[in-house]
């Protein structure tokens, strides 16, 4: 049974690989621009998960983390000239350093008062980001415009030209790849089994010789660092970056793509990114007059559906599969 | 058999012959044919800006009833008005879906100043008009750079120097204080008020002070513009802080010339919550008419506008303002289209809406529209009107170009 599965997860690999690879050529330039959206909020869930479906913190506030993030990249792309694969990192970076200070505090905030604490800072970002001292840097209410990376080189598949839109799917998709590699390996060692026990019996989780406070900051700071990231993949993929691109709303869209992909499910995070771009246009369609409240109606469905999330569903039916096999 | 199918040849061969010379005077772009014109439309159906997502609707109504009347020069308006939620990550999204894959021939009114400049460049790169958009910002009319772009309501700037002239007119010896918002919005409107008195500005405006949009309130700058001496005050702000400083005025008992810009000239929002018998005498500035307002409920164009908004806009709200503005645009660019005649290309768009000279039946009596190659505002001639507790009197004559 063993080997066969093995090789069976290969094969299945290697299609999905090629699947992803081949499919920007296959559909239009528009729809490109989705993917690549989906990515980016992928890997802003997948750090938003790490906090709240590890670590077990409930933060309202990451859509300010992936704020920052967006205006660090726009910025020094901007004002300073730098390529716009070198402002990832620094965003990283800085949304690291930014995390952890509020991370800090935070320790003193369990539960829903964290959640009340971040939520204040989702909701003062956008008006910071307005503020008439930086606004030479941050060009106010107006945001910044970017110039899309054009593709290193030329080429034609498929009889679609290699545009700047799927140069930068592929850029995203290496990103997320990346990034769900380090989670992955971060979260399923002793690091990942640190987590969980702080989230799920934190005194126990001492006593066995975990460094609360160090583990809870640390952890709000690499969670905000993926998420700024994604933020400044977002930038660099949309174009574009101003205050109104970053209300408190997509602070709750990303938890509720948490929610809706699993939580504590690193896969989960793809289909939470899949969830918050499409479902929206989605509603848009069905209806004019009240798209918030379709939306609302298919997450109330959804979640009837899938208590667990996607990834909780997927492994229900996979054990029901194996229990039927075995059996 | 045989026979049939070469018969079958000819009569086709005629066909195309016929065809193709018909078609040589029919010019197209992506997104019209002979039977329909695709038309993109961005509005906020939700989020933070919903209100005016009754824009949007109102122009769909009225695109039913072109429609229902035999579309224009024989061609159906396909609308297809999407939701960006006032977000500008989303509007880009909905831009590029609207042109890539809907391949649309232009894209139609998008609301906000955050959304369309998110797109301004882009509708330029991809050379599709970004036709009338919903703001009043200065740079939509910039021909030079964003030749695909053309505004629609008149700027800020236009209205300023409306009171401007209006102020030089009866008062050129005014001593000034300005109340303003900092930012783009605030800041067109300073400029265009200095552009507008010209060499006196420096010796009329006697002081300029900003509040942030985040402020809690203004009572302190009202305070210091009282302490300068000004006998005229020009008030630009957005809804809450316009209604602060007209009660503030009053309370510290300051009663200049006061102006008040137009986006805030909502007598529900603004000058109830401010106490009405405090803003007795305010002036602003006007172009649409306004529905509630007795002096224009007769006559066949208000008729004709009840007529639309219950057969095709009965949902609507007949009392609301943005009713009046989605019919109103609807109908600038119906006359584009027709101007256009069987030329649908998008460089034909936009030379038709760059000329442009017409009056509308909802505009204010004596406003119209005119636009050249070098002109992208379409509107830029307000009324002004004076507040006299209950609601909004127009008064005088018809400013600007």
């Amino acid at each position: 049974m063993k080997p066969l599965d093995r090789k069976w997860v290969w094969l299945w690999s290697a299609l999905l690989l090629v699947v992803l690879l081949v499919l920007p050529f296959l559909v239009k330039n528009y729809r490109v621009f989705q993917f690549n959206l989906v990515l980016v909020y992928a890997i802003a869930i997948l750090g938003l998960n790490m906090l709240t479906g590890f670590n077990g913190q409930i933060s309202l506030g990451h859509g300010a983390f992936y704020a920052f993030g967006a205006y660090t990249a726009a910025i020094l792309m901007d004002k300073l000239g730098v390529p716009y694969w070198a402002t990832l990192p620094a965003a990283f970076v800085v949304c690291f350093v930014f995390g952890f200070l509020v991370g800090f505090p935070a320790l003193r905030l369990a539960g829903h008062y964290l959640a009340l604490a971040t939520f204040a800072l989702a909701l003062a970002v956008p008006q910071l980001l307005k503020y008439k001292h930086i606004e030479h840097l941050t060009g106010g209410v107006q945001g910044i415009v970017l110039n899309k990376p054009e593709p290193p080189f030329d080429f034609r598949f498929l009889d679609q030209p290699f545009s700047a839109d799927r140069w930068l799917y592929y850029f995203s998709l290496a990103v997320a790849g990346l990034m769900f590699l380090i989670a992955w390996n971060l979260l399923r060692g002793r690091v990942g089994r640190a987590l969980i026990a702080v989230r799920d019996h934190p005194i126990a989780a001492t006593a066995m010789g975990i460094n609360l406070p160090v583990f809870k900051s640390l952890t709000f700071g690499t969670s905000a660092g993926i998420t700024g990231l994604a933020g400044a993949l977002g930038a660099i993929v949309v174009a574009f970056v101003s205050p109104d691109s970053f209300t408190v709303n997509l602070s709750i869209f990303l938890l509720v793509g948490v929610v809706v992909g699993g939580l504590a499910s690193i896969p989960g995070a793809i289909f939470g990114g899949i969830f918050i771009q499409f479902v929206p246009n989605i509603a848009d369609e069905i209806s004019k007059s009240a798209p918030a409240a379709i939306y609302g109606i298919l997450l109330i469905g959804f979640m009837y559906l899938l208590p667990t999330g996607v990834m909780g569903g997927l492994y229900k039916v996979w054990a029901r599969l194996r229990a039927k096999t075995a059996g | 058999m045989r026979l049939k199918s070469i018969a079958l040849a000819i009569v086709s061969l005629t066909a195309l012959t016929v065809g193709t010379s018909a078609l040589a005077q029919k010019k197209y772009d992506i997104g019209a044919t002979d039977k329909e014109i695709k038309i993109g439309g961005i509005s906020p159906y939700s989020g933070p800006a919903s209100a005016y997502g009754a824009i949007g609707k109102a122009i769909t109504a009225y695109f039913a009833k072109v429609n229902a009347e035999g579309g224009i020069n024989g061609r159906k308006l396909t609308f297809i008005s999407l939701d960006d939620g006032y977000n500008p990550a989303k509007t880009v999204e909905q831009a590029r879906k609207l042109v890539e894959e809907e391949e649309v021939l232009f894209i139609f009114n998008t609301l906000g100043t955050p959304p369309n400049s998110a797109i301004h460049k882009y509708m330029n790169s991809k050379k599709t008009p970004q036709l009338f958009v919903a703001t009043g910002a200065t740079k939509w009319g910039d021909p030079k750079n964003f030749p695909w772009t053309m505004g629609w309501q008149p700027n800020y700037q236009s209205e300023s120097k409306v009171f401007a002239a209006h102020l030089l007119e009866n008062k050129p010896n005014a001593k000034v204080a300005i109340l303003y918002q900092n930012d783009d919005y605030g800041k067109d409107y300073l400029k265009g008020f200095e552009d507008g008195l010209g060499d006196k500005a420096k010796s009329m405006i006697v002081s300029k002070i900003s509040y942030e949009v985040t402020d809690p309130t203004i009572d302190s700058q009202m305070v210091s513009l009282k302490a300068t001496g000004a006998d005229t005050f020009f008030n630009i702000t957005t809804p809450k802080f316009a209604a602060q400083a007209i009660k503030k005025a009053a309370e510290i008992g300051w009663k200049p010339t006061h102006y008040l810009n137009s986006v805030s000239a909502s007598v529900g929002s603004v000058m109830n919550p401010a106490g009405p018998e405090n803003g007795v005498g305010i002036y602003t500035a006007s172009y649409l008419k306004d529905p509630t307002d007795p002096q224009f409920q007769k006559g066949k164009e208000w008729d004709d506008w009840l007529a639309w908004m219950t057969k095709y806009q009965p949902k609507g709200d007949i009392k609301d303002v943005n009713n009046v503005y989605g019919y109103t645009v609807a109908q600038g660019l119906v006359q584009v289209l027709k101007q256009a005649g069987d030329n649908l290309t998008r460089e034909n768009i936009m030379k038709q809406a760059a000329s442009l000279e017409m009056t509308l039946p909802m505009l204010l009596p004596g406003i119209n529209v005119k636009t050249g190659p070098d002109d992208f505002y379409p509107i830029q001639r307000e009324q002004l009107a004076r507040f006299d507790g209950k609601t909004w009197q127009l008064f005088g004559k018809v400013y600007g170009r």
